[in-house]
């Protein structure tokens, strides 16, 4: 939609209407508690100094750990960047064979969980896999092929993991920001690649910064392919302290660090964005370049080249597998392990999807400091390690149940055993505070697209809040609340440490059943439900990417 | 009397919670395991089992915020490290049973009550059969000698099972020499630790490396799906401590509200018609020394055990994983 209201066009006084009944950022700050409850019991634990084992692991364990974790976020910070913003560049702007496949195909790999490509990955390329296997029957030996397990192996696999994060948020960018600013860098006499430099690419920063931000937050809480590939990180070293040496206060007061090291990182983000705002419509629809017949094939090949090692070859090997284990494990559960899946996904996506456009709505409307900030800490969630956000969610539900549950006895009302626990309400707060950061990213980045003076001229035709939400707001924003439904929907598909954490009784599901079988290292069972969960991610995922094709 | 019939409906309505006993579980044993267990135990007496399943951290944390008002009865997990803290840490209640105590012997449950073995899980080694005499294996400890330089595989040491390991051997031995031993171990690696014993089990049988430290049923799982790998199974420490044996096991929890009920299942549990199913179904060796084992366990041999008890392996866990660390055993 292009509604071209001149700049230069006096503004309006705005109405009464305008002004917030309720103070807006206290909504801001409730959304926010809902992450910043967790992480305070989390962070309690700092209260209760453990001197015995951070003697222990500042000596022995966390030097190592530490240069692994930043060995580990430069690279999958680089190459989220480095694939994400070239393959979405590519298919944004030129034409090649199969450009209009690759536009949605290479999103796919956002189906497929870290921790089942980890697992996928070491089952083909280590010295027992297949790979190995035939270069050792081919020519007597493998020592050549470089370990899968190292940290390069790492890297790679984290990063074919979580491109797609930049790329649909990159893609989303050069889509929609604006052929025509590329147009008019070409009318000033820039080449396409001096526009990407000095046009495309600075314009992109926020999706840019918001996908690496969210690759950077996954890696750094992950901990399921980390353990797979037995590459310490920071994480590591919070489930050893808790899992290995039981100390459950040393664990959380790790997780608090690192949750301040993101904080730190955020807020210097921010402070890099300042105050520079981003518009651009998704108009000017210019054809996409043709490349040349050899360049055109070779741009097709990197995208099949990725597209293949992130996603068509693992596919392959889980199918097979999958294949190998149907007839014993494949029975009519399987509908219930989908069914419930499908169920909290749909509903964490809703649920998350709303309090993100809440909290982008107040932070646009408000651009005051406290409003910020309540955002920034409301995304926090993802950055800690999934079983440890599970505890801080589980810790302060459990004391409202046992108070809740013994003042029904006081009151003489009953014996209930449980009211909260177990339900779905619990399951669902605690998949928002860990997925806000998600639903946030592209809400925010698609509300900075709205121009004040979009808003000013509709108040100033006498539209009320609501109208200019519904007729203004909602149409622009259509295509990021998409974006950010879809992504917490597969994200909360492949969710496992919550999920084991907060389930009621019999409510297994798909990632339930890839924890049980991998737990136990039987990577073949595994299979079958990380199969299915990539499949069920699969639609979301095609719609994810059709809906940034739309729009150009 | 035309309301007579809806009485009786309300009076047998309110009865049903009291006659449907049931047990909640908390269980670190994954679904696949126990559900066929519990699917039997309803079968013969009615009584209703709800489990969830989970990581034994995440579990006791929620039996810890739940406090009195837990629907869990029965913790069940693997390795008795894992049973000696959700015991330290004040989840579980000491049960007095004549029928537990006899049917687990004392080295593989608490002595307090407080938990008990339900099957015996042997960590032992395998050597690759094309490269390896059995006649060149001895012990745990040899493992670390200079002739498996470049040979020797190991899993990660996050894993409790060499965690218990490695803390029965302290028990032994003290930390000192553990400590040459286990850097002995890390100097002889063929590979970077493992982040499982299958994993580590092909890696033998292709010829990665020479040796190896694994529990039993990983070979079962390993040998049961490619029979023709050359990998085979060596009893160590026959001469002296015996084979590092740990157990999965289960305890009451403090707050049961179906105490006498989560007893009954412990004490089926533990019996000979259950122990079967129990230890078989996942190829491990029952704990109650009337049942046999399960005739692909038995073509294993016999071995002699560590009768050290179990719970020294939850006792010295943590100086085992620091022992570890300044090894440099990953």
């Amino acid at each position: 939609m292009d509604t071209a209201i001149p700049p230069s066009a006096p503004l309006p006084p705005l109405s009464d209407r305008w002004r917030p009944k309720l103070d807006e950022s206290l909504l801001a700050w409730l959304i926010a508690a809902i992450t910043l409850l967790p992480l305070a019991v989390v962070a309690a634990s700092l209260l209760q100094p453990q001197r015995e084992i951070w003697a222990h692991l500042g000596e022995f364990v966390l030097p190592r750990l530490l240069s692994n974790t930043a060995w580990l976020v430069a690279g999958v910070g680089g190459g989220t960047l480095l694939l994400g913003v070239s393959l979405a560049w590519l298919t944004a702007v030129y034409d090649f064979p199969g450009r209009r496949h690759f536009a949605w195909a290479l999103a796919l790999p956002l189906a497929m969980p870290a921790y089942v490509l980890a697992f996928v990955q070491i089952g083909l390329y280590d010295y027992t896999g297949p790979l190995q296997g035939w270069l050792r029957a081919s020519f007597g030996d493998s020592h050549g092929f470089p370990p899968i397990r190292s940290r390069g192996g790492v890297i790679l696999t984290l990063t074919l993991a979580l491109y797609p994060y930049v790329y649909l948020l990159a893609r989303n960018a050069f889509q929609t920001q604006g052929k025509r600013a590329l147009e008019a860098a070409a009318a000033l006499g820039l080449s396409r690649r001096q526009g990407f430099w000095r046009v495309a690419l600075p314009m992109a920063r926020p999706w840019l910064v918001g996908g690496v931000t969210l690759a950077l937050m996954e890696c750094l809480a992950d901990f399921g392919t980390v353990a797979t590939f037995n590459y310490d990180t920071f994480t590591t070293a919070i489930y050893k302290a808790w899992f290995a040496l039981f100390n459950l206060p040393a664990a959380s007061q790790l997780a608090s660090l690192l949750v301040l090291l993101v904080l730190v990182l955020v807020l210097l983000e921010q402070k890099v964005r300042g105050d520079r705002r981003y518009t651009g419509g998704r108009s000017g629809a210019a054809r996409p370049d043709r490349l040349s017949p050899w360049r055109g094939w070779l741009a097709a090949g990197y995208c099949l080249a990725v597209l293949a090692l992130a996603f068509l070859i693992p596919l392959a090997q889980l199918l097979i597998w999958a294949k190998s284990v149907a007839a014993e494990q494949l029975d009519l559960r399987y509908f219930g392990f989908v069914g419930r899946s499908l169920l909290l996904s749909g509903g964490a996506a809703l649920l998350v999807v709303g309090l993100a456009l809440i909290l982008a709505y107040v932070v646009r409307r408000r651009r005051d400091w406290p409003s910020r900030l309540a955002a920034r800490l409301a995304t926090l969630g993802y950055a800690v390690p999934g079983t440890v956000l599970a505890v801080g969610v589980f810790v302060p539900i459990s004391w409202l149940e046992n108070a809740l549950i013994d003042s029904i006895k006081i009151l003489g009302l009953g014996q209930p055993t449980q009211i909260l626990q177990g339900t779905l309400l619990v399951m669902l707060l605690a998949y928002a505070a860990r997925f806000l950061a998600v639903a946030f990213e592209p809400t925010q980045a698609a509300m900075q697209r709205i121009t004040a003076s979009q808003e000013e001229a509709a108040a100033s035709m006498g539209l009320g809040r609501r109208a200019l939400m519904r007729r203004i707001h909602l149409p622009m924003l259509r295509g990021g609340l998409l974006t950010a439904a879809l992504m917490v929907f597969v994200d909360v598909m492949k969710e496992m440490p919550i999920t084991l954490m907060t389930r009621p009784f019999g409510w297994d599901t798909l990632s339930v059943r890839v924890f049980e079988m991998t737990s136990e290292g039987q990577w073949e069972m595994a299979a079958l439900p990380s199969v299915a969960i990539v499949l069920a991610g699969l639609l979301p995922v095609i719609l994810l990417a059709r809906d940034t094709e739309k729009d150009a | 009397m035309k309301f007579r019939p809806l009485l009786i409906v309300a009076a047998l309505a309110a009865c049903v919670p009291a006659l449907a006993e049931e047990v909640t579980v908390y269980s670190a044993r994954i679904e696949q395991l126990i559900k066929p267990l519990f699917d039997a135990y309803t079968k013969e007496t009615g009584v209703q089992v709800k489990f969830v399943t989970g990581q034994e951290g995440p579990l006791m944390e929620r039996l810890k915020a739940e406090g009195q008002n837990t629907p869990a009865d029965l913790l069940l997990t693997v390795d008795a490290g894992n049973l000696w803290q959700a015991e330290q840490q004040g989840l579980l209640k000491p049960v007095k049973s004549a029928v537990l105590n006899t049917n687990v012997p004392a080295h593989l449950r608490d002595a307090a009550g407080s938990w008990y073995g339900l099957s015996i899980r042997a960590r032992t080694i395998f050597y690759n059969t094309g490269k390896v005499k059995p006649a060149d294996l001895s012990s745990y400890e040899d493992l670390a000698s200079a002739k498996w330089k470049g040979r020797l595989c190991l899993r990660t040491a996050k894993k409790v099972y060499n965690q218990s390991l490695v803390g029965t051997m302290i028990a032994r031995m003290g930390e000192p020499k553990t400590e040459s031993i286990v850097r002995g171990w890390v100097a002889n690696l063929a590979a970077d630790p493992f982040s499982d014993d299958e994993a580590l089990l092909k890696a033998i049988g292709a010829g990665q490396c020479d040796v190896g430290i694994a529990n039993t049923y990983y070979y079962g799982r390993v040998m049961q799906r490619d029979p023709k790998q050359p990998i085979g199974i060596f009893w160590p420490n026959q001469k002296s401590s015996g084979v590092h044996v740990n157990i999965s096991g289960a305890g009451v929890t403090r707050y049961a509200k179906h105490e006498a009920a989560a007893i009954r299942l412990l004490e089926w549990l533990s019996s000979d018609k259950a122990q079967n199913l129990y230890a078989d179904v996942n190829m491990e060796y029952p704990v109650n020394p009337k049942v046999k084992p399960d005739e692909r366990v038995a073509a294993w041999g016999d071995f002699k055990h560590d009768f050290i008890n179990v719970a020294k392996a939850g006792e010295l866990q943590s100086t085992a994983v620091k022992l570890m660390d300044r090894a440099g055993y990953r």
